[in-house]
This record gives structure tokens, sequence and C-alpha cells, in this order.
């Protein structure tokens, strides 16, 4: 497979060239193999993506080339030639002359990847000084301001002093992007340098490394779950599935005619290449006759394809107008603050005046930034939070006044299913346990009638009935999240809350997920409230959208109506930032 | 910060009469008559003890002692003890000596106990790290006073390198051994603690970018790795500090120390009310004093917890 990318080289010689790659992690069962045999060929200046699910082990190739591997992690056999020199039989000591100076890092997660007790300035100074790129105070202060501001840190010099603290997680990661350039690295690798964080600023991030890297003229390996960010971002695409790679070749080339099954529901399942998808068809006629596309799912991609799910979900959609499941007046929440240093308390304006109706049996989405105020929403709807004031109508009722048992009703008729799968199931209850606690708080029937109504929802969400008496722990996060929904199911609700519910997981999870969600609305006739910040997600799931920022909501339209034709700006943006966008399909 | 401090200062008001209140009423309550046992066998003359009586305003009702004491402080005046000697004389007397004690034992498993954590931390697993948890675990098991005989026989009377019990004025090479002996017990929890934090920290993000940005191991266990690691070692060792003051009363005893456990254990056995009382407010302040200290440190070593200034 890895014919196609040594066949487009030149005589250049490559700077980095994997052969046979393995590595091992070494467990009280004996080595458990991570990677099994990867080739790859990356040419100097030339970007390279990585692509796969969590535990394909793509991160672990990365950081194996500068021997970045966790304890029991060791390189078990194979080559990895970086500008003609063999790295696997560096020592430790050679090993610290080539990281940070001719191979930078950027890690995944900017929240956990700065020492939160070091400042900022500080912790790009070590680098430098590391590095010997300046010595000396004055000159290494110097050049610590001009690598931030490199990173687009305008305001670098009054910022050294503070911490990460006080940095968002965006600008956290370019700084984490300066530290990688700071010493003008031959090789940059960026383990999914933006997947934790919005789609808008990983756009803004990922357009301002390619200016810097093609600046430099550093060559970048990119590592990355999305594959329509990948194709998006370098000329040369590498999958990777269970250790080995399954496909590699010239990005355009994969994504328009992907071979191996993996990289066919990689294609399927991600979002932003489905959302591109959908939009072309409806574009080109106006019946939604989305499978007739280039692509056309087969048995591999059974139950993972957007595009039949998307598809499936219209055809049970209600034709006739429905009375409203949710409507929101003038929704309000004000936060008062205590003020920082001078005695002065502020206000958050949270949600201001927030309009909006969900039909019976459909979806809407609310799509906005981190901070947007689409989650207070969500929970002053769920009543987790009390309204500054304006009003909310569940199936024509007021939910303010409403109190003990006639809350526990509502809660009963309403059920949300949150983002993290890890933190939202309790580690000490079994499966069993969760999905029926509903069901008991409610006393919904006997203990025999419970226990079949666990078995009934474990079948509707795709899970093995054994599964029952089994602990989170010992499930994957998409199964978590799939316990997550059957406990929301467990009353029978109309009305389930999503909030951020696909956004944690991995692409092709993130599709099953998403299909079963569309299943289960034609299935049971749910109504969708669908917290997102990704609107690629909102194309394949929503009938409707409202757009929310700082508080309000900018825009609120059919899904069509603002994906042809977005009114605001802040839309567009949201919409320029689905990755893939700059990719044309041929459609 | 100074309005920080001056918050916690007033803060600390009501705890200082909360806690004066309570000893004052418990030693209060106490059976017998204090001035009776004094006299042990003897028959008192009344006379006599009715001028004492009126002396340590014993003949007044409870409320009015506590407040007389409480007024009695203000002016700097602790009271006297019933052996005539002012209070405040036995307290600049014996809470030097324990404080010095404590001071060493606190550098003592501080320092050794943190860098025998780190090494065992870094070395996970290894001989090093098995030998120092057994040992470790010993020291938490054995009971203080058996450290502190055996450490008698061994470095007092087989080596000859320590005196045994602490001459008068307790100079500090006497303290060595008691303070040694004292230390042991916490130094092997903060080995512990220390080895666990370093573990924690050595397996975060932030590490291994560190070494992604080219740092040699050298420069990231001290910077990255030690520094994380010993805030929780170190916000345990400072409210440590007040345990040991407390905790001195055995070593002192065995070691004749004349420091502040034994003079108070005295006083609580004669029923002197203001000795007592006096012994535990002072005690009381340098806890609130070591716990502000604590916060204060707390703040220096993570920024994300620094007191809005």
């Amino acid at each position: 497979m890895s014919d196609r990318i040594t066949a487009s080289s030149d005589e250049q010689a490559p700077l980095l060239k994997i052969r046979d790659l393995q590595v091992g992690f070494q467990t009280t069962e004996g080595v458990v193999p991570a990677v099994r045999g990867v080739d790859l060929t990356l040419m100097p200046g030339q970007t390279l993506a990585i692509v796969g699910e969590s535990g394909s082990g793509k991160s672990t190739t990365a950081h194996a080339i500068i021997n970045l591997l966790p304890g029991p992690g060791r390189i078990t056999g194979g080559s990895i030639e970086f500008d003609g020199k063999e790295l696997t039989k560096y020592s430790e000591k050679e090993m610290e002359e080539i990281r940070g100076k001719l191979i930078g890092f950027v890690p995944q997660d900017p929240m956990s990847n700065l020492n939160p007790v070091w400042s900022i300035g500080f912790q790009v100074e070590e680098t430098i000084r590391a590095n010997g790129i300046a010595t000396g105070r004055k000159e290494v202060r110097a050049h610590a301001i001009q690598v931030l501001r490199e990173a687009g840190l305008a305001d670098a010099d009054k910022r050294l002093k503070q911490f990460p603290h006080q940095f968002s997680g965006g600008m956290r990661q370019r700084v984490l992007i300066g530290i990688g350039l700071s010493s003008r690295p031959k090789l940059l690798i960026a383990d999914e340098p933006t997947s934790a964080l919005d789609v808008t600023v990983q756009r803004r991030i990922l357009d301002h490394l390619e200016t810097l890297t093609r600046d430099i003229g550093t060559a970048v390996l990119f590592i990355t779950h999305d594959l329509g960010l990948a194709a998006e971002r370098a000329e040369q695409l590498v999958v990777m599935y269970k250790g080995k790679i399954v496909e590699a070749g010239p990005s355009k080339e994969i994504l328009q005619n992907p071979i191996h099954p993996y990289t066919q529901r990689l294609v399927a399942a991600a979002p932003s290449l489905a959302s591109r998808r959908i939009q072309s068809a409806t574009h080109e006629s106006a019946t939604h006759a989305l499978s007739d596309l280039d692509y056309a799912p087969t048995s591999v991609t059974e139950g993972l394809d957007l595009i039949a799910a998307a598809e499936q979900r219209l055809e049970h959609l209600p034709t006739t107008k429905r009375p409203d499941a949710i409507v929101v007046k003038d929704l309000t929440k004000v936060y008062k603050i205590r003020g920082q240093g001078r005695g002065a308390s502020g206000e958050v304006i949270a949600s201001d005046k927030v309009n909006f109706s969900v039909e019976k049996g459909t979806t809407t989405a609310l799509v906005g930034e981190s901070g947007s105020g689409k989650s207070t929403v969500a929970r002053m709807i769920l009543r987790l939070e009390d309204p500054t004031s304006g009003s909310i109508m569940i199936d024509g009722q007021d939910v303010a006044p409403l109190k003990g048992k006639q809350l526990l009703d509502l809660r009963r008729r309403m059920q949300p299913v949150f983002q993290d799968p890890y933190g939202s199931l309790d580690p000490l209850r079994n499966i069993g346990n969760t999905i029926g606690e509903p069901l008991h708080t409610h006393k919904v029937g006997d203990r025999t009638s419970r226990k079949e109504r666990v078995l009934e929802l474990l079948d509707q969400v795709a899970l093995p009935q054994s599964l029952i008496t089994r602990y989170p722990n010992e499930l994957s996060g998409g199964q978590r999240q799939r316990v997550a929904i059957a406990r929301a199911l467990a009353l029978k609700p109309d009305v389930v809350i999503l909030d951020e519910a696909v956004s944690a997981l991995d692409v092709l999870v993130q599709a099953q997920i998403l299909k079963l969600l569309a299943d289960l609305q034609a299935e049971l006739e749910l109504t969708y409230l669908f917290i997102t910040h990704d609107l690629a997600v909102v194309r394949v799931i929503a009938d409707n959208v409202c757009v929310m920022q700082k508080g309000r909501i900018v825009e609120a339209a059919s899904t069509d109506d603002v994906f042809d034709n977005p009114q605001e700006q802040y839309t567009k943006e949201l919409l320029n930032a689905i990755p893939g966008a700059g990719i044309t399909l041929g459609v | 910060m100074a309005g920080y401090i001056f918050r916690r200062i007033l803060q600390a008001i009501p705890v200082l009469l909360g806690t004066t209140f309570l000893i004052y009423f418990m030693v209060f309550a106490m059976p017998g008559d204090p001035l009776l046992a004094l006299f042990g066998d003897k028959t008192p003359n009344p006379a006599l003890l009715e001028r004492l009586r009126q002396e340590y305003h014993l003949d007044q009702p409870f409320i009015v002692q506590y407040f007389l004491y409480l007024g009695g402080i203000l002016r700097g005046d602790f009271g006297t003890s019933f052996s005539g000697e002012p209070v405040s004389a036995i307290l600049a007397r014996t809470f030097p000596v324990t404080i010095r004690l404590a001071i060493m034992a606190l550098f003592i498993e501080f320092v050794g106990g943190v860098l025998i954590g780190l090494v065992s931390g870094l070395r996970k697993g290894k001989l090093f790290d098995a030998s120092a948890l057994v040992v470790s675990l010993i020291f938490i098991s054995l009971p203080i006073f058996v450290i502190a005989f055996v450490g008698q026989f061994i470095f007092g009377i087989q080596l000859g390198w320590a005196r045994t019990t602490v001459s008068s004025g307790a100079p500090i090479q006497d303290l060595i051994l008691p303070a040694f002996v004292l230390a042991s017990i916490t130094f092997a929890q903060i080995v512990r603690l220390t080895r666990a934090s370093v573990i924690e920290t050595q397996s975060l993000d932030f590490v291994r970018t560190a070494y992604g940005k080219g740092l040699t191991r050298r420069r990231i266990i001290p910077v990255h790795i030690l520094r994380n690691s010993l805030i929780p070692v170190v916000t345990y060792a400072a409210t440590d500090f007040g345990v040991l003051l407390v905790g001195a009363t055995v070593t002192e005893g065995i070691f004749n120390v004349p420091g502040v456990g034994r003079t108070l254990y005295q006083a609580i056995i004669r029923g002197e009310g203001p000795t007592v009382v006096s012994f535990v407010t002072v005690m009381v302040l340098i806890y609130l004093v070591v716990n502000l200290v604590v916060d204060l440190l707390y703040g220096l070593l993570d920024p994300r917890i620094r007191y809005v200034k």
C-alpha cells in the first residue's frame, strides 16, 4: 500500500522513513503489540496525516519516533530513519538532542499539557534555553515573545508572567504550538492538536499552523481521528487500524476511492464528510436522494453510514404539523459573579431572551461554541437550574411552578444524556442497576418487570443482555454512551435532551450512536434537543437549528436553510469551520 | 494579600474565644477541689485556704472566673500557677524548647522523607523502592515509645553517640536523638506520600510534553516532577507541625525534655485552670498561624489557588 507514497517522491531524500515499525507494551501477560509493522515516508516540508480510531496505534507510532512511549512501551522491531539517522539506536541522551530541536511535538490536550505551576513565559523560555536557540536572559525572553507572537498571541509580552489556567484552551494550544516550533524543527509531530477545541478555534489554529510550517519549511506528521480533517490538512494520508496501515496514499484519492473496508467505514462515518455530501445532494435535487452519491453504502459500512441514517430519519419524519413539545420564551439566565479584586461584582448573561420551539417527534439542534450558553439553556429546560426570567413549556405545561410529585412527573417525560460517558455513570453500580435506577426512583413496576424492561432497553440500544451484571469500567466509551441512552429511555420519555452526547466519541462510535438515536426517534417518536458545537453532526441529525452566540440565538431556521443560506456571519464561520469544507468531492 | 491575612486574623478571634472557653469550662468541671488536692494529706488552714481561693478567684462563679482570666490575658497577665510562678514565665521557659524540638523533627522528616520518597517514586518497583516501603511500614506500625527506647538503647547506650536524657536548657545536640524519634512516624508517612505523588505526576501529560520539548531528565525531575509532587506533601508536613507539638508529650517524657508536654500534663493533673488554658491558648494560636502559613505556602506552590490580590 505504501507504494503509492514512494512513487510520488522525487529525487529528494526523505526526511522520515519508517520501515516495519513494531511497538509493544510490556504487561504481566507478556508483550501486547500496539504497532505491527508500520511503513511510512515523509518528504521534507510535506504534511502527512495518520488517521485512525483510538487504539489504532496512530499516537503510539508518533510517540515512538521521538521515544516518548509511556513506561511499559518499547520499540520491538523495525527502523525509524530521520534525516538519514537511525533513531531506534539512539540513547536517551542522544534523543534529548533531537527532541525539541529537530523534531517538535504538539500534544493533544492543551488543558493537561502545560505545567499548571509554572508561568507560560517560564515554560517557553526553558524550551528555548534547552535547545540552545538563544542564551542570556534578555535574548531568551525576546525569543519567547517572538515565538508566542508567531503562534498567534499578539499580547505575548504582557502575558508571559501569566499561568496556564489564565489562558483559554485555544490560547494554550497556541502556546504549545509556539513551543513545538520554537527551534524551527525539520519535523513537527502534531498529535490531535485540536480535538479538544471548538470547531471554529480548531480551524483558526490549524490555518495558522499551516501558514507557520509552510513559512519555516517544517514537515508535519499530523495525527487525527477525523478523516475529513486529515484530508483537508495533509497531502498524504495513512489510515491505521489495529496497529497496521490499511491504506496509504494521496488524501484526495483515498477520500474519493477508499479501497479498504475500514477506510470506507471512516469515510461513511465522518460527520464532516457526510454533511458535505448531504449538502451537495440537496443542491442537485429537491428530493433527498442521498444515497445516489459517489459512495454507496455496503455491508462493510452497515450501521455506520451517516447518510443512510440521515435519509432514514427523514423518511420517518412526520409530514403534518405536530404540536410543540418544547416552547421556550424569553429565557434568560444571569449569573452574578464576585468581583475579582476591585470589589466590584459583575453579571454574566449566560442566556439572553432565548426563544425557540421544538415540534413533537423532531430534532432541534442548539449550536454554538463553548461559553455560548447552550448548555445553560439545556440545564434550565431540565429544571436543573432556575431561569432568571422567561418561561419553559413542555407539552403545553409551564414547568416553573412544578414541585414535588409534579416535578417528578416532568422528569419522567424528559430525560438527559450528557457528554462524558465516563463521568455520567456511577462506577460502583452495575449496568443493570444503572439503567434500572430511574424505574426504581419513579416506582415503576416490580422487580421482575423492571428487570424485563432493562433487558428490553439493552436490546433497544443494541447492547448484549449479558452486560447487565458488568460495571462501567469494563465498557468502552461507545458502550457507556449506549448505557446512558438506555437509562434515559427507561421511563419512556417524550423528550430527550442530548448535551454534546456524541462529542467525546470516536467517529465510528459517533456514527453508530447517531444512527441509534435516529432509529430510536423513528421507533419511539422522540423529541430531541441536540446540543453541540459541531455543525457537521447537526446536518445528519437535526431538522431545525438554533445558532447561539454569547447567550443569544443569532440564527434559527431549518437545517437545510442554515446550510444553504446562512444569514449571519457567525453561522458562516461555523459552517466554514467544518473540516473538509475546502475539499471538493467528486460528486 | 495583606487584606487576606487581615481577614484570616479576624477569623481567628472567635476560634480563640471558643477554644479558651471550652478548655476553661472543662478544667472547671473537673471533679475535686484543686486547692485541697494541693495540700495532699495535710489538713489545710481554713484562713489560708480562703485567702488562696480569693487570690485565684476560685470563689467566683465560673463565668466571672473566665472573664477575669480573659481580661488578664489582654493586659498580658496569664495568671499565676499554684506554685506561685507566673504562667507567662512557664510559657516562656517551655515553649521554646518544644518548638525547637518540633522544628528539628519537621526538618528531619521533610528533607529525609521527600528525598527518599522522590527516589522511591522515580524507581518504582526497584530494590530501593521496595526496601523504603518496608522500612516505612515498620516505622508506621511501631508505637513511638518503642522507637524511643530502641533509639536510646542503640545510640545512647551501645554506641554512646547521644545522651539518653536531655540536660536542662535543652541544648540542640541533646535534642537530636529525640527529634529523630519524634520525626520517625511522620517521616514514614512523608516517604509514602511523596512516592505516590511523584509516581502520579510522572505520568501526567505535561511531563511527557517536557520531554518532547527537548528538556533533559535532570531538569525535568526537579522542575516539573518534584515541584508539582510537593504540593500535597507540604500541606501534610506543615499541618503536622501542630501535631508534633502535641505528640511531643510522650517523647518529652521519655527523654526528660523540659518542654510543653510534661508541664501541661502536670498542670492538668493539678487542675490548674489558668496554666492549662494558657498552654492550650498558645497551642491554638500556633495552630492558627501554621494553618495560615500553609495556605499561603500552598498558593506559592500552586498558582491556580493563589489568593486574589
